[in-house]
């Protein structure tokens, strides 16, 4: 079983073994080494990564157990993905209230990273829309978790990383919507302070709102990209054809792809594909919410070494400053990648006491993995995060310091206690320092 | 509406079938070992939009209890018109080359308990004159390796016993499918590591189940290309075949 198992950045490559249980009654399998419950493998760094261990995959909890078309709560295992929920719901009138942009994540995976999307400013977070689930202790016993029972293990389990042990099935409210088709307006701005400009102006009217900047932009045309705002369609308006063609990356490059000769002509020809400042479209729910989705393995073009990401976010009072300084350091090392995501969040509470999303403005951006070079940007982003009282996001994260760590996240303590004692991951284990 | 009785529905291959027939609103019975899965796959496809889905479990190396359930099956969707045969063990080939009584355990499983369903389904088919009798048999069945030959011999039996049967119902409009699947990444192979690029997933053996049946076909490889690779295993001379290792 001792076979490769990579998370999404394909960073850092670490030998450890693989399990699975085989249907939801079953115990998860004992063994000396520690286990770590492992989805479909879509968080970036080393949080679904167990060096040296064993991961428990979830795979075969692939069942619905109830969906209730009048109410739209959908009950089902922890290893369906969102996926299957909107080949489900969507012909019947409903959508998930809350999707990461991509849908090949489960719902355990979800649940553990508290997963955000386009509508966080009004939504919040996934965490948000779970009404309970059943959580499975190494030691065999199961505590159902809700806002009225066990609600420490809810708070813990919710952005718990997978920590606190193993979420066998969970029940979720999904939304109604009158089309799964998005009414889109593509404004394409010139500077960071545009972006917040816009952002301000759009967030109240707009349920889905992101940004695509150009990293590669300076002086007075930093921070310049696409703003997205957008709105499910009416049920009239009908849905716009999709094409299910695929792309597959079917091997691995020998170097990386992203270098700064194809970034800067991807970033340049994209900022001005279009003309006029706005313009309005109706998108399918796939091409808007997971344009990256139709490439299958698009993780694989930064070639053997990987790549990391770079999800902070910070208040709002510090962020026009210190998003404009990041922006900086990324243009002057020459570095990054064509998809720079920035948003504004909103201030939606989650259950989950390790949430990552919080009020201010995020900024999401992938690296080349290229040792010495990315260790140095990253330190230098880290103390732009810190002097702004930001956080970065443990689901994206391979390189955060411990005391960063427990900086941004002060609740900590109580996913330490709550933890399952035969439950670790390398990302724990590098943050806490425990072994 | 098709009405669909599954043979081993709790296997990963015949759970995939399910699925998709569930998805297109067909009856469906589901027959396996453990009511508790059994029960969960239930629940599921009635979500996924399973026109009627009911179950029984059962041990079906007990052949005396295959009429039974047959009938029990009849009842609930009225009359079958698609049978997917999916029930199997992989063996452990050592322990059975030890002990006949092992190897008689995997005949019966994955052989004698295949033929004594056959045989009562085809006879009503027969006689109905409709019918689809899809059966998963194995690329192993091609020809006997020293590492899995007592799988290999079971699922040989059940090929050529479809071969035959196939023949014999050709005239009465009865549809007899042999599929013959290669690797596939399913808790019966969880063991094995290091899976490459011939690995196949259960939705995609899934897949090309429900196009064989759609397009009446008679013997399938899954996915496609094991047909080459297993015509090439079978084109070598028996005198070098048997001093590889495979």
């Amino acid at each position: 079983m001792s076979q490769q198992y990579f998370s999404w950045g394909r960073y850092p490559n670490v030998k450890q073994t693989k399990s699975v249980v085989v249907d939801r009654y079953t115990d998860m399998p004992t063994c000396e080494d520690s286990v770590l419950p492992y989805g479909n493998g879509r968080s970036y760094g080393d949080s679904c990564l167990n060096e040296g261990g064993v991961l428990v995959g979830t795979e075969y909890l692939n069942h619905f157990i109830a969906f209730d078309v009048e109410t739209g709560i959908l009950r089902c295992e922890s290893g369906v993905l969102l996926s299957d929920i909107l080949a489900l719901i969507v012909p019947q009138g409903w959508f998930l209230p809350v999707t990461p942009g991509t849908k090949f994540v489960s719902v355990g995976g979800a649940i553990a990273n508290d997963v955000h999307g386009k509508n966080h400013h009004c939504a919040g977070t996934f965490g948000c829309h779970v009404r309970c689930f059943e959580l499975l202790r190494s030691d065999g016993q199961r505590l159902l978790c809700s806002p009225e029972e066990n609600v420490e293990y809810f708070k813990a389990t919710i952005a718990g990383l997978g920590l606190t042990g193993m979420i066998t099935w969970a029940e979720l409210q999904m939304r109604r919507v009158p089309n799964a088709a998005v009414n889109v307006e593509n404004i394409k701005y010139g500077n960071i302070s545009e972006f917040f400009q816009l952002s301000a102006d759009s967030d109240k009217d707009y349920e889905y709102t992101v940004a695509w900047v150009d990293c590669l932009a300076t002086g007075r045309n930093l921070g310049r990209g696409h703003f997205m705002r957008g709105n499910h369609a009416p049920s009239q308006a009908g849905c716009p054809s999709h094409s299910e063609r695929k792309f597959n990356v079917f091997l691995d490059p020998p170097i990386s792809l992203i270098n700064k000769t194809s970034l800067r002509a991807f970033n340049t020809v994209y900022y001005h594909r279009q003309l006029v400042r706005s313009k309005h479209s109706i998108a399918h729910h796939d091409s808007f919410f997971y344009p990256l989705d139709s490439i299958h393995n698009w993780n694989r073009i930064y070639g053997p070494k990987g790549f990391l990401q770079y999800q902070c976010v910070i208040p709002l009072n510090a962020s026009p400053d210190a998003i404009a300084e990041m922006l900086r350091s990324i243009a002057r090392m020459g570095t990054g990648s064509f998809l720079l995501v920035l948003k504004v969040f909103g201030d939606v509470e989650s259950p989950g006491y390790l949430s990552f999303p919080r009020s201010g403005a995020t900024l999401a951006l992938d690296f080349p993995y290229q040792g010495e070079l990315t260790r140095r940007l990253f330190s230098q982003l880290d103390d732009i995060v810190d002097q702004a009282n930001g956080a970065i996001y443990p689901a994206k994260d391979a390189h955060m310091s411990a005391v960063g760590f427990k900086q941004y996240y002060p609740n900590w303590t109580k996913l330490a206690e709550l933890k399952d004692p035969n439950v670790s991951s390398s990302f724990w284990r590098r943050v806490t320092g425990e072994q | 509406m098709k009405r669909v009785l599954i043979i081993g529905a709790t296997s990963a291959i015949a759970e995939a079938v399910a699925q998709r027939y569930a998805k297109k609103g067909e009856k469906l019975f589901l027959v396996g070992r453990n009511q508790q899965k059994l029960d969960t796959m239930v629940d599921d496809l009635k979500v996924r939009g399973a026109h009627l889905v009911d179950s029984s479990a059962v041990d079906l190396t007990d052949c005396g209890a295959h009429e039974a359930v047959i009938e029990e099956a009849k009842r609930a969707l009225g009359e079958i018109d698609i049978v997917l045969i999916a029930h199997g063990t992989l063996g452990d080939q050592k322990q059975c080359e030890l002990s006949y009584q092992d190897t008689l355990k995997e005949f019966q499983t994955n052989a004698l308990s295949v033929i004594s369903l056959l045989t009562l389904l085809a006879n009503d088919m027969e006689q109905r004159r409709s019918g689809v009798l899809a059966v998963i048999s194995s690329v192993a069945g091609d020809r006997g390796r020293q590492s899995n030959y007592i799988y290999g011999a079971t699922k040989a039996t059940v090929s050529v016993f479809l071969q035959g049967l196939r023949n014999r119902l050709s005239p009465s409009n009865v549809q007899v499918l042999t599929i013959k699947p290669g690797f596939v990444d399913t808790p019966m192979t969880a063991d094995i590591p290091n899976k490459g690029a011939l690995w196949a997933t259960p939705g995609d053996i899934a897949d090309g189940i429900i196009q064989s049946i759609d397009k009446k076909r008679n013997v399938v490889y899954l996915p496609w290309f094991w047909w080459g690779i297993m015509t090439i295993i079978k084109l070598v001379p028996e005198a070098i075949f048997k001093r590889l290792k495979l």
